[in-house]
């Protein structure tokens, strides 16, 4: 086991890696060594800790201490005054947006306080390039519990028990689709995991990957022994660079410990697992399209039945996870059904990992129980909107999912509530909006996804989702009608009625969602033209108030297209003709002299 | 066998389980519509990818509409196939489709044979709403020398790729980009030219729009016909006269040899001949070279390389040229009909007639696209001429034949001219898989054996089984025989040739399913397979009628050997009616 007593982590997440993660974990390490440290103190770069606005962030482990927008710079006063010395540095510390305060700690952190962590319990903590360390931490516990004591039935029956569902977006039983994967007798079998993670701004899979890759290791093995197969592939998007060389260390570094590969732990049990690679395409989590990808072929779906579970890679038995998923399959064996059951909702399990963005102070990767409310997310866990903008909207289940409203805040969060309000849990996207994000918009900015990556296979969604776009468009420049409306309707209808796959079933969610909550902001864009938001731009102009112009010439000379004319301290016109509406003027004037309209 | 009970419509109907929706609603005579969904039923061929989703139906307890064509019934499933819900989803997706497809159908090669034109007249669409803000997905259009591909009236059926890969093993066409601008293309979005593309033209036989279609030559035909100092001569392949009547309103499978004849007589063509001749000179010339190479062979001689395939299949050389370079010496060196045809016309009859090649225009009526690559190879041509200056498909002929206001339906019945009209019933076999071998039996066992063949048909060699053999008594020589239509088929035949395992003696093929009677320039079977099962019936027919069924046996074919070539297999009969094969580059050209 290690030596090293204490670990400084820096977060990898994705702003982290922007602001300087790498130099960073540099500069501490050339720290410690200056005061011959480095066998004492490990530096160890490590998944999303949920703070990104205040990134890069630095945790001094086990005591929890969070430095937050910590520069290369600051690595000396981290290494000379917390770690020789055991004095805080005060500056660094991160200050909660709601109250102000400086907060010692990870255990005062409000955000923390509501959230629980399963699926992202060693992420942070242990050294993801360790497979000692991972041990250390309960790795292969799970494995070895099944492997030695329990009979496949028995745990198929721990899952099935747990009421464990997919965390990929279909909420499927897991323990059922293991069964019957299991029933269906064959001279091979696979376990597939999806980590082909392509929601815009989702990076749960790649935090476990990157962070706790063992614990996906460990339940493909454990599904294997469950389902009768010595097969595992994991499907990975080849974006995901740092995930794959993680995971690539932990099968090698778990081959040598005999925790994969022949004869696992003894036991005569062999399963060995295979990476595959993505080539960017989000209906390859599709899991057809996911399996036809593997095979070489056009990543494109086929129409289930055939299950993956009956007929998948190669013609054979296959079970396809996703990464969240099998994240929660070693607690479950070691804790047992009824803990995991005893979290959450009565339809819904355990805990469910969201990436919150948007309009919201606090973002980054939560975990919390199902059944957590919306408000709760937003509000306590998300520390509420920036700037006091008011709540808007909330658009969870990616791309694919729909905008819920003021009045679905305190729904709790499970797989079917969130269906019934008109959305979906997805993979776990969630993103904030406030006042000034115009719906039509929204509705389109996620229809111009899916335009893009549809396969193309089936009509409604090759066609459809394009006139879909086309239409949104058309009504944000001021072109639409009420009868405009209705179709968008009918075709949104129509494509989530018709489409051979989850992509087009779900794709026009958004629009729908927003045309049940926000009509009248579609019928301010249609009838009077408008657009309440003021982020439509052919629907908006910027106009000088007289009554506040100074006549400063500040914005005529930052107008890029020279709209703006008026004599020094006399009121400034803009010319409607010429303004692009760059919004640059309106940025300058400090006398709240322009306005949008 | 199993089944189970389900209700359609409010009726209810037990079917075999594995039976689709759609099946079953046809036995109560429900016709759900289906347009990217194809099947030749006789042959084995589905194409079922539930791309277009216009055959959806309504099944209780489902929450999305269900795919017809590929949802299989269920005990106690209850169907309803014309809901409100389900007729307002069909033609919205129709509306889709239209949205994205030129609405050029007057002037389309496919107008009046379009399955989307029929089906959005079926659907009753009057307007496509939003299609003035709609975008179009336009690609660049591609001409080869047999097929034009024209992707902006692609609807992605995906029955072109179903056909090059699955049936036929090419590989030239896939689906290539993702989203709107998806469509079917070589790699690359490349020139047919440039892909591995036989030209057998199924993708063309079984495309529902205009995306693909022949290059069409009657321009050149006509203007050959005008000229006055041109001798313009034509041939017509055995399969045309099965299928030809089916453009004019006939039943599938009614022969129309005499009016056929009629017709291109009253079109100017100067003599009217008919490739059937060239196929009983063909049974002479791979006739005596598979007897050759067997008596080489059975004595001991290890260069005399068996089986011997047949080469008169211009898909199947091109199909062998590129995936079997090595083989190459294996098929007989015998060109196919049509060039030997040309070959003879233009030396031997236009000698005859005292006419300069060069003012001799040799046209052919194919059921094929193959053929119009095959006429334009280099070795086909004498001084830059080709013996065969032009090939058009039955399709062509048809539409040539209704633009000269010919009403053909009430032509009298004619009679091909001589000398290179005269046949006998083996050359009318070509037409179909299978025959080929047979008419060579018929010859080649007389020949063999010196004996009278008893019984002439060989029903042992017929049918539609995608790989059949036959082994066939030559006096106590045991003659090992193997057929394959589809190169899909011809492959399997193949990997045995290659690896030494081919206990075959001779073995025929045909590229496209069916024969010839299925080419890929015969009018379209839209997936009807009956229609090519009473086409290969007609030419059994034919044959049946001759009164001379053996090609050694046609007096100008002896004629032909006497005043001119002396032996089949002679140095001249080699010069004039043999080739030789080429390795065709697996080069990846990639073009703007």
């Amino acid at each position: 086991m290690s030596e090293k007593i204490i670990k400084l982590m820096v977060c990898s997440g994705k702003n982290c890696s922007r602001k300087q993660g790498d130099d960073i974990t540099d500069a501490l390490k050339l720290e410690l060594e200056a005061v011959s440290l480095e066998n004492k103190v490990q530096v160890v770069r490590t998944a999303c800790f949920g703070l990104c606005n205040a990134g890069p962030v630095v945790k001094v482990w086990p005591e929890g201490t969070i430095y937050t927008g910590v520069s290369p710079d600051d690595a000396a006063e981290i290494v000379n005054e917390h770690i020789l010395k055991g004095r805080k540095v005060e500056r660094l510390l991160y200050t909660d947006p709601a109250t102000g305060k400086k907060i010692p700690d990870e255990k005062s952190l409000t955000s923390l306080k509501k959230q629980l962590r399963i699926v992202l319990r060693n992420c942070g903590i242990t050294d993801p390039e360790n497979v000692e360390d991972a041990i250390a931490h309960g790795a292969y516990l799970a494995l070895a519990k099944v492997l030695t004591e329990m009979q496949p039935e028995d745990a198929i029956k721990i899952i099935k028990d747990s009421g464990l569902r997919g965390r990929g977006g279909g909420g499927f039983p897991t323990g059922l689709k293991w069964e019957i994967a299991r029933k269906n007798q064959s001279d091979e079998k696979y376990v597939v995991c999806n980590a082909d993670e392509g929601d815009p701004g989702a990076f749960m899979d790649r935090s476990v990957l990157e962070g706790d890759p063992h614990a996906v290791l460990e339940a493909m093995a454990i599904c294997g022994y469950c389902i009768g197969s010595s097969n595992g592939l994991i499907y990975i998007r080849a974006e995901y660079p740092l995930a794959v060389q993680r995971l690539k260390i932990a099968i090698t570094q778990a081959r040598e410990y005999g925790l994969l590969g022949k004869n696992i732990i003894g036991t005569g049990f062999d399963f060995d697992i295979e990476i595959r690679y993505g080539a960017g395409a989000f209906v390859c989590g599709e899991e057809t399209a996911l399996i036809h990808s593997m095979e070489g072929l056009r990543g494109e779906p086929t129409v289930k039945p055939p299950y993956p579970a009956q007929s998948g890679f190669r013609g054979k038995p296959t079970n396809v996870n996703n990464v969240e998923t099998f994240a929660c399959v070693s607690p479950i064996i070691l804790k047992g059904a009824d803990w995991f059951s005893s979290i959450g909702t009565q339809k819904s399990k355990g805990t469910k990992v969201f990436a919150l963005a948007g309009k919201v102070n606090n973002v980054g990767l939560i975990e919390v129980p199902m059944g957590t409310t919306l408000r709760e997310v937003i509000f306590e866990i998300g520390g509420g909107l920036p700037k006091d903008k008011k709540f808007k909207a909330v658009q969870t289940g990616g791309p694919s999912g729909g905008c819920l409203t003021e009045k679905h805040l305190d729904t709790p969060i499970d797989f079917d509530n969130l269906v019934a309000a008109g959305s979906m849990m997805g993979s776990g996207g969630m993103i904030v909006m406030d006042e000034v994000d115009c719906m039509v918009a929204v509705a389109k900015y996620y229809l111009d996804f899916t335009v893009e990556e549809s396969c193309g296979k089936c009509a409604p969604c090759r066609i459809g989702n394009k006139r879909l776009h086309e239409l949104l468009e058309h009504i944000s420049k001021g072109h639409g009608t009420r009868a405009d409306l209705d179709r968008l309707r009918n075709m949104s209808v129509v494509i989530k009625d018709t489409s051979l796959c989850g992509l087009g079933q779900s794709s026009p969610n958004p629009v729908l969602s927003t045309l049940d909550n926000f009509m009248d902001e579609y019928i301010a864009h249609v009838d009077a033209k408008k657009c309440p938001a003021g982020k439509c731009r052919d629907l908006m102009q910027y106009l000088i108030v007289k009554e506040n112009c100074v006549g400063c010439t500040a914005c005529a000379r930052v107008c890029p297209v020279n709209a703006i004319s008026g004599e020094r301290k006399e009121p400034h016109l803009i010319n409607q003709s010429v303004c692009i509406k760059c919004g640059a003027c309106y940025e300058k004037c400090k006398f709240d002299a322009i306005i949008i309209q | 066998m199993e089944t189970v009970k389900l209700t359609i419509d409010n009726k209810t109907v037990e079917v075999p389980k594995g039976t689709t929706v759609s099946k079953a609603a046809r036995m109560l005579g429900i016709d759900i519509p289906l347009l990217c969904h194809m099947e030749l039923h006789d042959l084995g061929i589905e194409n079922k990818p539930a791309g277009c989703r216009i055959c959806v139906v309504e099944v209780e307890g489902r929450r999305n509409l269900a795919p017809s064509c590929v949802t299989t019934c269920e005990e106690g499933m209850v169907v309803k196939t014309h809901t409100t819900r389900v007729l307002n989803a069909r033609r919205t997706v129709m509306e889709f489709i239209l949205s994205d497809h030129p609405k050029d159908c007057l002037i389309c090669p496919k107008s009046g044979h379009c399955e989307l034109q029929d089906m959005a007249k079926r659907l009753g669409i009057r307007e496509i709403p939003g299609q003035e803000i709609a975008a179009m997905s336009t690609y660049r259009k591609d001409t080869s020398p047999s097929i034009i591909r024209d992707l902006d009236k692609c609807i992605m059926c995906r029955r072109c790729e179903m056909m090059c890969n699955e049936v036929q093993t090419v590989g030239a066409l896939s689906a290539i980009n993702r989203g709107f601008m998806s469509a079917v293309a070589p790699a690359f979005e490349q020139n047919l030219e440039y892909s591995p593309c036989t030209y057998c033209g199924q993708c063309v036989a079984v495309c529902p729009t205009g995306a693909l279609t022949e290059v069409n030559h009657t321009p050149d035909v006509l203007r050959a016909l005008a000229d006055p100092s041109k001798t313009v001569v034509v041939q017509t392949a055995p399969a045309v006269r099965a299928a030809l009547g089916e453009e004019f309103g006939l039943e599938p499978g009614t022969l129309v040899t005499g009016k056929m004849v009629a017709a291109l007589r009253a079109l100017g063509f100067d003599y009217v001949f008919d490739t059937d001749f060239a196929a009983d000179l063909t049974i002479m010339e791979e006739g005596t070279e598979l007897l050759d190479r067997l008596k080489r062979h059975l004595s001991g001689d290890k260069t005399a390389r068996l089986p011997i395939l047949t080469s008169c299949c211009p898909g199947w050389v091109n199909f062998f040229e590129y995936y079997y370079p090595d083989l190459k010496d294996v098929p007989s060196t015998a060109k196919s009909p049509q060039q030997m045809f040309g070959a003879v016309a233009k030396s031997y009859f236009a000698g005859k007639k005292g006419i300069n090649r060069k003012d001799m225009v040799v046209v052919s009526v194919m059921p094929c696209l193959a053929k119009k690559y095959e006429c334009q190879r280099g070795e086909f041509s004498v001084d830059g001429n080709p013996d065969v200056d032009y090939s058009i498909s039955t399709r062509e002929l048809a539409a040539f034949i209704k633009q000269a206001n010919i009403d053909f339906n009430n032509l009298p019945e004619e009679e091909f001219d001589n000398p290179l009209g005269e046949s006998t019933g083996a050359g009318v076999i070509f037409g179909t898989t299978g025959g080929v071998i047979e008419a060579a039996v018929r010859t080649a066992y007389e020949l063999y054996t010196g004996k009278k063949l008893e019984r002439l048909d060989f029903t042992e060699l017929r049918g539609f089984e995608g790989v059949r053999s036959a082994t066939v008594d030559f006096d106590g020589l045991k003659l090992n025989i193997g057929i394959a239509h589809g190169l899909g088929n011809a492959r399997k035949l193949l990997d045995d040739v290659k690896s030494g395992k081919s206990q075959f003696h001779a073995i025929e093929i045909m590229a496209c399913p069916g024969g010839c009677i299925g080419g890929g320039g015969q009018p379209l079977h839209h997936g009807k397979s009956e229609i090519l099962k009473a086409r290969a019936a007609a030419i059994y027919r034919e044959d049946k009628n001759k009164p001379l069924r053996k090609s050694h046996e046609n007096p100008f074919i002896i004629e032909l050997y006497k005043e001119y070539l002396g032996e089949p297999n002679s140095e001249k009969a080699h010069h004039l009616l043999h080739t030789h094969y080429f390795e065709r580059k697996k080069k990846i050209f990639v073009k703007p």
